[in-house]
């Protein structure tokens, strides 16, 4: 029986489970598994080793989470934090971005043309972030963007407008190296606006040195038709502690991080978590995606994690959760808008330069079109997202709007990654072009949850 | 400071435009979607109040006319949300009501959108107060507006036009029609001019009225003009054939008139889904914002993409009028509005009709009819193949001969 077990093909290799062998699949099976042993190459008939490269950098298996710096408790236990004030709205239709958004604008699409897309196709392969990325990334506060001066950030007010500005200026260079970069400032704003004292007395000064922590905002969970709004992750109570059991995936980084938020559900609401690498229980597995897989992600899963109450970050009854969940979304829009500007900037001078029939491509109209409708949708993501975040900063409801923002990125944004490869033919399909990569990296805005926050 | 909601200042005017929808236009909406051709007399009485709102300068500048760019408005520094932005907001709720009526509404045609555009200020106030249609299509000629046969003659202190126009929005009904024609066929798009052609000069007749798939409140005239004389000065702007600036002038009104078109889009799919989202609440269904659309029914979904794509249309609109408020050169943003908001509005409006099953595809209810009315949108004033030429050539930076 178990033999027979074995040799049923459904459940493994993406084959379906109600798949059924006949007898030319056995033989086919039987004949890959002869491919597939060293008998071949012992007997010397296999014409060449096949060399496996292993893309994932920090090992296939997985590993107990490395234990990072160690952070010293201060602040006020259960005392209110400092939170940053909203930007207050004056009522103007408005597309201009303040002089000092744009002047962070300016210094951040300049490191993501002259460091970030030079470096994107290795990180791709690498599955890694080169560290003079990320170094570049903390020279310029990027993880303090959302935590207010008062805090050692650099914002004086919510920086949510800011933060969506920056996150589409660096996507543009690289989606895997923007979350990569962004990652860290993601846990850093979490705590900044939600935490309490003590949090933030312990874990704010890990950002703000020129040593920043990596950490990572742990919400997606693998399973089919995933609501982040209901984590299988889960909380218990256990005395003055919480035990967390569950598994975290696409978290950005995760091997090197030395702090987790992470999403559970307690006593039947989602709750954030604040989880220290190193803390018993906790273990970290390379996991690379279709596309952002600069961002070295991973899975995280918690087994029996014990932290104190006093970690809980934000409230119980699941209002912080589902605001930490719509400020993802958020950035993961803005970061679609910029990888999207970054398709219509390389297919408009390639079909330019490209000739077929004794002309540039751009002079047919089927081209031309194309790109005109990327061009067009695009604002229509930019427009929807920038409405969002305008709200989110000046304090007022944003859910409708960044609901409607990410749908639209999904569904917008997936078209653009595809026209860019069409429109570039088979050139679009190889890795001389990083068309093909924007394709990868776009399918991911629909699916990720957390990660990213602003 | 990026903000995206509606000005604080106008939202009154916005509010009240939707009032003003709700209760005149929507109780008159099917009956003269079914007695096509006959006058909507209610629409002296809200054509009256518009003009007093504009008196008053309570409607801020809203309306067809309201797309006349402000040379000279305060400091240049400062960011104005003006008239354009209040047209775009009062005619989308104007077209929640009604299209095919708002296009009826009494010296609101786009034709004085047109004179707005490019008279000049004696013309301006010879024409104030004027209900104008707009003449450009012929029957051999739609989009390629550049073409066109009708001709003007200058003979003395007049010109003496002649030729056909068809598609003339309130043809019949308005009182005078701008009219493009050339001066000088060999010239080019150059010596394209409009004229103001008012109603009985002698020489222009009304040869009949279209009936339509929508839009049905709406006359919609062929024009004939056989030697019709008219003043000299009633030729909008200048007269000069200037090549170097080619199309540019007739065409400025097109730049203005788009955003207003995305705005009957707008407004028309917003009725769709308002009703949609009623209809589908109370069969149970409800739209919720947080939760992924994969784990919501497959109605609840679409709703969520159609909503998504007309906030979407609607930021486009709202961006394409602001930039014409604050003096900056929009062509591009215009056509990007009008080619998303006219795709948006057949997909939205039709997708809804599908929702509701034979609800929203019988008479009884008014989705069927938005689903008709919607069509045009995505024609006049430049076809969505048009825009999309537009929008190419720019973001392209390829000339009209480069991309045909």
């Amino acid at each position: 029986m178990l033999l027979l077990k074995n040799l049923r093909p459904g459940g493994r290799h993406g084959i379906a489970r109600g798949e059924s062998r006949d007898p030319v699949g056995y033989a086919v099976a039987a004949l890959n598994r002869l491919a597939q042993s060293d008998l071949l190459d012992r007997v010397g008939l296999r014409k060449q080793a096949e060399q496996v490269v292993f893309t994932v950098t920090r090992g296939g298996f997985r590993t107990a989470t490395t234990a990072g710096r160690a952070f010293a408790r201060a602040g006020e236990r259960g005392q209110a934090g400092r939170r940053p004030a909203s930007a207050p709205s004056r009522g103007v239709f408005d597309l201009t971005p303040t002089d000092d958004e744009q002047m962070l604008v300016d210094v951040v699409s300049e490191l993501a043309a002259d460091v970030i897309r030079p470096a994107a196709a290795d990180a791709d392969i690498a599955c890694a972030a080169p560290d003079e990325v990320l170094k570049a990334a903390n020279e310029l506060g990027l993880p303090l963007l959302g935590v207010p001066e008062t805090l050692g950030g650099i914002s004086e007010e919510r920086a949510v407008m800011a933060g969506a500005l920056v996150a589409e200026a660096l996507a543009k260079g690289d989606l895997g190296l923007a979350v990569a970069t962004l990652a860290p400032g993601g846990v850093a704003t979490a705590i900044a606006t939600w935490g309490t004292d003590e949090q933030q007395q312990t874990y704010l000064p890990a950002f703000t040195g020129a040593d920043v922590a990596a950490a990572a905002l742990a919400l997606t969970e693998p399973r089919p038709l995933f609501d982040a709004l209901e984590p299988a992750t889960t909380a218990r109570r256990v005395g003055d502690d919480l035990v967390l059991d569950g598994v975290k995936s696409m978290v950005p980084r995760g091997a090197d991080a030395e702090l987790f938020v992470v999403g559970a559900q307690l006593d039947g609401k989602p709750v954030l978590v604040i989880v220290e690498s190193g803390t018993e229980g906790l273990s970290v597995e390379a996991d690379p995606a279709m596309g952002v897989r600069a961002a070295s992600l991973t899975t995280l899963t918690l087994e029996g994690v014990r932290v104190t109450t006093a970690n809980l970050l934000g409230a119980d009854d699941g209002t912080t959760y589902a605001e930490c969940v719509r400020l993802a979304r958020l950035a993961w829009c803005a970061l679609s808008v910029g990888v999207g500007q970054a398709v219509l900037d390389y297919v408009s001078s390639y079909v330019k330069q490209r000739r077929a029939f004794g002309e540039p491509l751009a002079h047919r109209q089927s081209v031309a079109f194309m790109v005109a409708d990327i061009a067009t949708e695009l604002q229509g993501m930019r427009l929807l997202t920038w409405k969002a975040a305008g709200r989110a900063a000046a304090g007022k409801d944003f859910s409708r709007e960044v609901a409607l923002a990410r749908r639209l990125c999904s569904d917008k944004g997936m078209k653009i990654g595809l026209d860019g490869v069409q429109l570039l033919g088979g050139h679009g399909f190889v890795k001389e072009h990083p068309v093909e990569r924007w394709y990868r990296d776009l399918r991911s805005i629909s699916i990720m949850e957390g990660g990213v926050l602003l | 400071m990026i903000s995206l909601d509606d000005p604080k200042k106008l939202r009154g005017l916005r509010d009240n435009a939707h009032q003003v929808a709700m209760n005149m236009l929507r109780p008159i909406s099917r009956t003269y979607d079914r007695a096509e051709h006959e006058y909507p007399q209610e629409l002296d009485l809200l054509a009256a109040m518009i003009d007093g709102l504009a008196e008053s300068g309570a409607g801020n500048g809203a309306g067809a006319a309201g797309v006349k760019r402000q040379e000279s408005a305060g400091d240049a520094d400062r960011i104005t949300n003006g008239t354009n932005l209040a047209s775009v907001l009062g005619i989308a709720e104007m077209c929640w009501g009604d299209v095919g009526l708002l296009l009826s509404l009494p010296r609101q045609g786009l034709g004085n959108s047109a004179i707005a555009s490019v008279a000049t200020p004696e013309q301006q106030e010879r024409f104030s107060g004027l209900w104008a249609s707009m003449a450009i299509t012929e029957p051999d000629t739609g989009s390629d507006s550049a073409n066109i046969r009708t001709t003007a003659v200058r003979d003395g202190d007049e010109y003496v036009l002649n030729g056909e126009k068809i598609f003339v929005t309130s043809g019949q009904r308005s009182d005078a029609v701008v009219v493009w024609a050339t001066l000088d066929k060999t010239l080019g798009r150059a010596a394209i001019k409009s004229f103001v052609v008012p109603k009985g000069t002698p020489g222009m007749t009304v040869e009949r009225l279209d009936h339509k798939l929508g839009i049905k409140a709406s006359d919609t005239a062929t024009i004939r003009f056989e030697n019709c004389r008219v003043p000299a000065d009633n030729l909008l702007g200048s007269p000069e054939i200037d090549t170097s600036q080619g199309f540019a002038g007739a065409m400025a009104t097109f730049d203005n008139t788009r955003p207003l078109v995305a705005a009957m889009a707008v407004g028309c799919a917003q009725a769709a889904l308002d009703l949609t989202r009623d209809l589908l609440d109370q069969a149970g269904v409800t739209i919720d914002y947080d939760r992924p659309a994969i784990v919501q029914s497959a109605a609840a979904s679409t709703f969520l993409r159609l909503e998504a794509d007309w906030e979407a249309a609607r930021l486009l609109m709202l961006q394409a009028a602001w930039m014409a408020d604050n003096r900056r050169a929009n062509a591009m943003e215009a056509s990007m509005a009008k080619a998303k908001a006219g795709r948006m509005a057949s997909d939205v409006t039709l997708t809804c009709v599908e929702l509701c099953g034979s609800v929203g595809y019988s008479e009884g209810e008014l989705l069927e009819k938005w689903a008709r009315d919607s069509k045009i949108l995505d024609i006049f004033e430049g076809t969505q193949q048009i825009q999309q030429l537009i929008v190419a050539r720019r973001v392209l930076g390829l000339t009209s001969a480069e991309l045909k």
